[in-house]
């Protein structure tokens, strides 16, 4: 199939960046979007031009490294899939397809494609994590949970961080994943000890890095690749209004 | 912003079911008015509780109007440079994208509109206030449809505000699961419906002639 892309190009973090259109022939329909960049990155390497830099790891889907806005959706328009889990043949010959770099405040573009998403480090290093002691592992069963809430905590556990949620919010907030990481340890005994300080720390890492507040429009669990729902942004909210008031 | 928007919706169901005592006729409808006015009375001043009401209604509003101006100034400073293409919206409230700021000014200007009319009557051709009734039929009557047609219109916004606003106002302070989100979702939308479509009933029925 023959395609005309039109894709974000930008020297560096501080340079102008703009579209520049290409056209690409002979894709293959079992091509991933990903392989599709790689064949023009090939053909544009011989010509002796830069290539486009994009951001990919595992290809599987799992990891959280792919990113892209196609058409106007982040991971482009197949949902609860990943931009290296889209094939081409969801598109047409002849089609046209305009590839942007997720676009906010916190996420700076490094290069072309490339955006920093090391505001969702910080996040998490201000409570996403649980603190235990090393050693061993202990058994698998030496805490019980109930099997409800290990699903429900399994499935907030999905977000793989990629920041579609971000890219998608039509205020570019980071709620969706905060919630998911929210949900996913409050949910569990492990998560209790520093549930508060953790909700606290991680709305207040979001706030200092940019994100926008939250609107409820619903479009983040709409572009998510791994579909978290709207309601660990309902947990987070809960789980914040509580330590909230405990703090005051 | 939840808290603030909950409370006026409170106010607009209160508002919405007292402007249907103009189907009871004249003196019925300037007696409840007059009964807003001497609320508590004799034990607390005239007018005291109306006043109370007004100006908690009026803290509702800037803290309200605040909250939107910050979460949308927060809003620009996330995404400052804005994608090439755009997308339709797809999430679970897609409209709220498209009507929830712009109709907010649309019921803002409606608001300094209808305040003038029905509360200063600096617009309204009744100046006597304790005729509400008269001033109600007369802001709505025939020949001044466009009235009745921008009233229409700023309830058409209202509509869209609420059917978001409701269901997000319970979202930030209860956080629902999936299943509460849909019923509130569903509710938001039913409370939306009857607070418009009473509103709706009184312009429409003056201005074709039912009630006069």
């Amino acid at each position: 199939m023959k395609l005309s892309l039109r894709i974000w190009r930008q020297p560096d973090a501080q340079a102008p960046g703009e579209m520049v259109s290409y056209e690409i022939d002979e894709v293959s329909e079992d091509a991933s979007f990903l392989e599709m960049l790689d064949v023009l990155n090939e053909r544009l390497i011989s010509e002796g031009d830069d290539p486009v830099a994009f951001d990919h790891d595992c290809r599987e889907g799992i990891c959280g490294a792919c990113s892209l806005v196609i058409d106007g959706q982040p991971h482009g328009p197949q949902a609860a899939t990943t931009t290296c889990q889209l094939h081409m043949r969801k598109f047409k010959d002849g089609d046209s397809i305009d590839i942007e770099p997720y676009r906010a405040g916190a996420f700076p573009v490094i290069k072309d494609l490339v955006v920093d998403r090391s505001a969702f480090d910080r996040i998490i290093q201000a409570g996403g994590y649980i603190s235990a002691p090393t050693g061993t592992a202990p058994d698998a069963h030496a805490v019980p949970i109930p099997k409800q809430d290990a699903d429900a905590a399994f499935s907030a556990a999905a977000c793989i961080g990629c920041g579609a949620c971000v890219a998608a919010c039509p205020n570019g907030s980071g709620m969706l994943f905060m919630g998911a990481k929210v949900t996913h340890l409050s949910l569990m005994p492990q998560g209790q000890p520093e549930r508060a300080t953790r909700v606290l720390g991680m709305v207040a890492a979001h706030d200092d890095a940019g994100f926008g507040g939250c609107t409820n429009t619903g479009e983040c669990a709409a572009a998510c690749p791994k579909e978290i729902g709207l309601d660990v942004i309902g947990k987070l909210n809960r789980d914040f209004r509580k330590a909230a008031v405990r703090a005051a | 912003m939840a808290v603030s928007g909950i409370l006026l919706v409170l106010f607009l169901v209160a508002h919405m079911a007292g402007n249907l005592h103009v189907f009871e006729g004249r003196e019925e409808m300037n007696e409840y008015a007059h009964g807003l006015r001497t609320l508590g009375e004799p034990l607390l001043p005239h007018e005291s509780i109306l006043w109370i009401l007004r100006i908690g209604l009026i803290a509702c509003a800037v803290v309200h109007i605040w909250s939107a101006v910050v979460l949308t100034r927060r809003a620009l400073q996330a995404r400052p440079v804005r994608y090439a293409s755009k997308k339709p919206a797809k999430g679970e409230s897609r409209h709220a994208v498209a009507t929830m700021r712009w109709g907010a000014i649309v019921v803002f200007l409606f608001i300094i509109w209808h305040l003038l009319d029905l509360t200063f009557r600096t617009v309204n051709p009744v100046k006597d206030v304790p005729d509400a009734y008269g001033a109600v039929i007369a802001t709505f009557s025939p020949e001044r449809w466009p009235v009745t047609v921008f009233y229409l219109l700023a309830l058409f916004a209202l509509f869209f505000h609420l059917r978001h606003g409701i269901w997000s106002a319970v979202q930030t302070i209860a956080g629902p699961d999936t299943k509460w989100r849909k019923r509130t979702q569903a509710i938001g939308l039913f409370v939306a419906l009857i607070i418009v479509l009473g509103f709706a009933i009184v312009p429409i029925s003056v201005t074709f002639g039912l009630v006069n």
